[in-house]
């Protein structure tokens, strides 16, 4: 049979110092880029928000001759309208709804004025976008009467957002109870130190990819979010397939060290984890490349996940349950030699406490 | 035997159709439509309805005024205070309650004891000498008018997503002063229904009949004319003429419609109102269309209300009033503290909706329809075509690698993921869940997951040949040692989902839905199903000795 490195034999925990240190560079940019981003008058936002968080303005647009949705959104983004939601009406066919986040540095109107300028201020940037498609009808004329015009825009109204403060809160509640919940699941079948592990690993996840949103200002929506809860779910299982051998080398070699097992257990299952993120990471890829525009921060989201997903499991998640267990019992944990340990025998078994963590030094 | 009658059901319940199948059904259109028809697609997805309405706050403002009045009036009435009587301003954006005081008053002593029972904390307070004025200022009508607004998104959301999560955007339309509210929803299926159950303002007040008690019968005029002219010819602030139609058992469903309407006079405000309603359900005694029922039960502070103004007006008649139609008309036999029942003839599909408008709370204010009309997939149905079409290709390399890696294996692990990704989406049919985006983010993760429990049970099994083991030994060792990687990162994973599902909304819960369902799924298709093919395939042939994968 064709094996991907069947023989691999890296000391992971070696070289995990210079791992952790490329991931807190990659956070501390993001972090930079957050707050820098977030200060400057005028500038963009720490996060490039869409309609959805933020609200904007929605437009009705009724043409004699519809455009695609297609040609429509190609239009909006050469004006420079990036992120818009455009739907087609499809009982007044000649009818278009499109919704325009917020503009640029603008924050949430905090007047009736703010409010009436934001309005204008989207309709002008998406009539100099429909005008590519002909001319806007005369305010006084309906559109069949006005021979010139092509369109003419006949709704204009501010929204407020649809996931607004309340939802977001809502959102990260869950999220952080659903994280306590992985949390006292896998110290239950494992240990505390390896929970910790997992838990931080995803923390990790989530803020590299954060970073990244931020540093490249890619449009934050509801789906995204969806994506962001998906690379949790990756995050975890990635770390807990680790963990089980760990667990399971534990049992069988009660001789070597935690840290030489540990190595060894990622080596092992190194195949495993080459076949399922390199799968993760092409289809991800496709979805990327060919998913079109309005998909494109959720696969973004997906695409940097899984890649910090895979380099946390080995960098973050193991090296940190193994720092927390040397700082409880054991004084160095590079070259520590387990004493053997007197209880009976013990086959290899799925059961909890028994096997993974090291007895202070006796 | 199970996996297959498991795979025929999964089938029939994502191609097949919801009536007796017919010839047509079988054709490649046929089953496209099928689908289309079983899977409910959400907004994002698919389009759906979108309307805009405006809630009338100036009305909610007027009624809120028009109650602290009476209340102030009752209040200092009730303490034996000197006060005359009571007016009411209520239009454009002024909205002022007066107390004109009698002989003797103190106008502070007054103040003092009305603000006990009313609340007018956020009100400016004026007095003269024989007057108190209090006025509700422009930022504080501003203010309650936002909460209102607030408050009937939330109570629309609840009645919408109490037809089964359907994942609907609410949001704020307009200038903020003008309460317009946006909705979207997917599915156009009964615009009708979902209009009524939305704007039905389905208000529930127990009114006290102005009437001679039992033995006498109630009073009722046969025209309003005549309820008006027993007031005096002008219905005082304190009075309502409402409708009545009188239930009659014997007659049929259809005729109760025509019967003729009489007229009742109640004293206002109500006794207690659908505020303070805790529960509300439809109940049949005999089961026959146009025979249902609303039980429904008070809170406790409403029920201590009620049961002591029953104790005080026993022989008295109540009319239960249901958006100012009076239902049913008692008279107080005994103290009543908490239930209570509105008869009419429902139909069980009324009794519902209305049981259910009155269970999510009534609207503050009624709302005005301004726009109605379907609309497209908010994704764009470009963006959708080409990300089925990147799925697509992921999946079907996804399928070609799986055969390559692991050969005759990689059949094994196709057929788990096949079988998986159909009785997921059985699943959400027989579940009647929206998929919407989130929802396939679930998916996603569901069959990547699905995926690796396929490919750590195929490792494991390669280092067991590896080390020399026989292959019957190296499959069972392969299942038995994935199996428990695979059972606590299913579990972790169920468990969180499970936590986002209760504490999340809208598009989390989508997503905690079919990842939980897909998670499940997988642990019967990944282990049951696919250690079934390798039992049989060992069974065929107990001494193989090379495994192709």
């Amino acid at each position: 049979m064709f094996q991907i490195l069947p023989k691999i034999n890296v000391d992971w925990m070696g070289i995990r110092k210079p791992l952790v240190a490329i991931s807190i560079v990659v956070l501390l940019a993001g972090l930079g880029s957050a707050i820098s981003r977030q200060l400057t008058p005028g500038g963009t936002d720490a996060f490039n928000l869409g309609v959805d968080f933020q609200g904007g303005t929605v437009i009705t647009a009724k043409f004699k001759q519809k455009p695609s949705v297609d040609d429509i959104r190609a239009a909006l983004n050469n004006a420079g309208i990036n992120e818009p939601i455009i739907q087609d009406s499809t009982d007044k066919t000649d009818e278009v709804l499109i919704k325009v986040p917020l503009l640029e540095g603008a924050a949430q109107s905090s007047s009736e004025q703010e409010t009436v300028n934001q309005v204008a201020a989207g309709r002008e940037s998406v009539k100099n976008a429909l005008n590519t498609f002909g001319a806007e009808a005369r305010p006084d004329l309906a559109l069949p009467d006005d021979p010139n015009a092509s369109y003419k825009i006949v709704g204009t109204d501010s929204v407020g957002p649809v996931a607004g403060a309340q939802l977001r809160n809502q959102a990260v509640i869950a999220t952080l109870l659903g994280m306590i919940g992985i949390l006292l699941f896998i110290a239950f079948r494992y240990d505390w130190t390896y929970a910790a592990g997992a838990v931080i690993a995803v923390f990790h996840d989530v803020l590299i990819t954060l970073a990244f949103f931020s540093i490249f200002q890619w449009e934050v929506s509801l789906t995204v979010l969806a994506a962001f809860l998906t690379l949790v779910g990756f995050s975890v299982n990635d770390s807990i397939v680790i963990f089980d051998r760990i667990r399971e080398n534990v049992s069988l070699h009660r001789d070597k060290s935690i840290y030489q097992l540990t190595n060894d257990s990622i080596n092992q299952t190194m195949s495993r984890t080459i076949v399922t993120n390199g799968l993760v990471f092409l289809s991800v890829l496709a979805l990327v490349l060919f998913g079109g525009e309005v998909l494109r921060g959720f696969s973004l989201a997906l695409f940097v996940g899984s890649i910090a997903g895979t380099y946390s499991t080995i960098a973050i998640a193991s090296p940190i349950a193994l720092w927390w267990q040397g700082k409880l019992g054991e004084s160095r944990m590079k070259d520590v030699a387990a004493k053997p340990v007197q209880t009976g025998e013990k086959l290899a078994s799925a059961s909890r406490k028994s096997v993974t963590r090291r007895p202070a030094t006796r | 035997m199970i996996t297959l009658v498991v795979t025929l059901l999964g089938i029939y319940l994502v191609f097949g159709p919801r009536r007796t199948p017919t010839s047509a059904d079988f054709t490649w259109t046929g089953i496209k439509a099928n689908l289309a028809e079983n899977i409910n697609l959400g907004l994002d997805l698919k389009g759906g309805s979108h309307l805009v309405m405006r809630v009338k706050t100036d009305e909610y403002l007027k009624t809120l005024t028009e109650n602290n009045a009476q209340a102030a009036e009752t209040a200092a009435k009730d303490a034996q205070l000197p006060v005359t009587s009571s007016s009411v301003q209520a239009a454009g954006s002024t909205y002022t309650v007066t107390l004109n005081l009698g002989e003797g008053a103190q106008a502070s002593a007054v103040a003092e004891e009305v603000k006990k029972k009313v609340d007018f904390v956020n009100w400016t307070e004026s007095t003269t000498a024989n007057s108190i004025t209090w006025s509700l200022p422009s930022t504080h009508q501003t203010l309650l008018k936002n909460q209102a607004v607030e408050q009937a998104m939330k109570i629309i959301e609840s009645r919408i997503n109490a037809f089964g999560v359907k994942e609907p955007t609410l949001q704020r339309h307009g200038a903020e002063s003008s309460g317009q509210i946006l909705l979207q929803m997917p599915g156009v299926d009964d615009p009708e229904r979902v209009k009524k159950l939305i704007g039905d303002d389905a208000q529930l007040s127990l009114m006290k009949v102005v009437s001679a008690p039992n033995p006498s019968p109630a009073q009722t005029y046969p025209s309003e004319e005549m309820a008006r002219q027993s007031l005096g010819g002008a219905v005082p602030s304190n009075r309502r003429i409402l409708a009545y139609i009188e239930r009659d058992d014997s007659a049929t469903s259809a005729n109760q419609q025509d019967r003729p309407k009489q007229f009742v006079v109640v004293e206002y405000p109500s006794v207690v109102d659908g505020s303070e309603l805790r529960d509300a359900s439809a109940v049949s005694r005999t089961g026959n269309e146009g025979d249902y029922q609303i039980a429904f039960s008070l809170k406790p502070a409403g029920a201590a209300k009620f049961g002591d103004w029953t104790s005080k007006n026993i022989n008295n008649y109540m009319a239960v009033v249901l958006n100012d139609e009076v239902k049913s008309i008692a008279f107080i036999r005994s103290r009543i503290d908490d239930q209570g029942e509105i008869s009419g003839t429902f139909t069980k599909a009324t009794a519902d909706d209305l049981a259910l408008t009155l269970r999510s709370g009534a609207l503050p204010a009624k709302l005005e329809y301004q726009e109605e009309r379907t609309v497209g997939p908010s994704l764009g149905a470009d963006s959708i075509q080409a990300g089925v079409t990147a799925s697509v290709a992921g999946l079907i390399f996804i399928v070609a690698f799986m055969l390559i890696y692991y050969r005759g294996s990689g059949i094994n692990a196709v057929i788990a993921l096949i079988l998986n990704m159909l009785l997921t989406m059985a699943a959400l049919i027989v579940f009647d869940s929206t998929l919407t985006l989130p929802g396939i983010a679930g998916l996603i993760l569901g069959i990547g997951m699905a995926v690796d429990s396929n490919v750590l049970i195929f490792e494991r099994m390669r280092e067991e040949l590896v080390a020399g083991n026989r292959v019957a030994d190296a499959v069972q060792g392969g299942f038995d040692k994935a199996f428990v990687t695979i059972i606590d990162s299913h579990v972790t994973t169920i468990l969180s989902s499970v936590i986002l599902y209760l504490y999340g909304s809208g598009p989390i819960r989508g997503f905690a839905v079919t990842l939980i369902l897909g998670l499940l799924i997988n642990l019967f298709s990944a282990v049951f199903v696919s250690r079934t093919i390798f039992g049989w395939l060992l069974s065929r042939n107990p001494n193989m000795e090379k495994l192709s994968i």
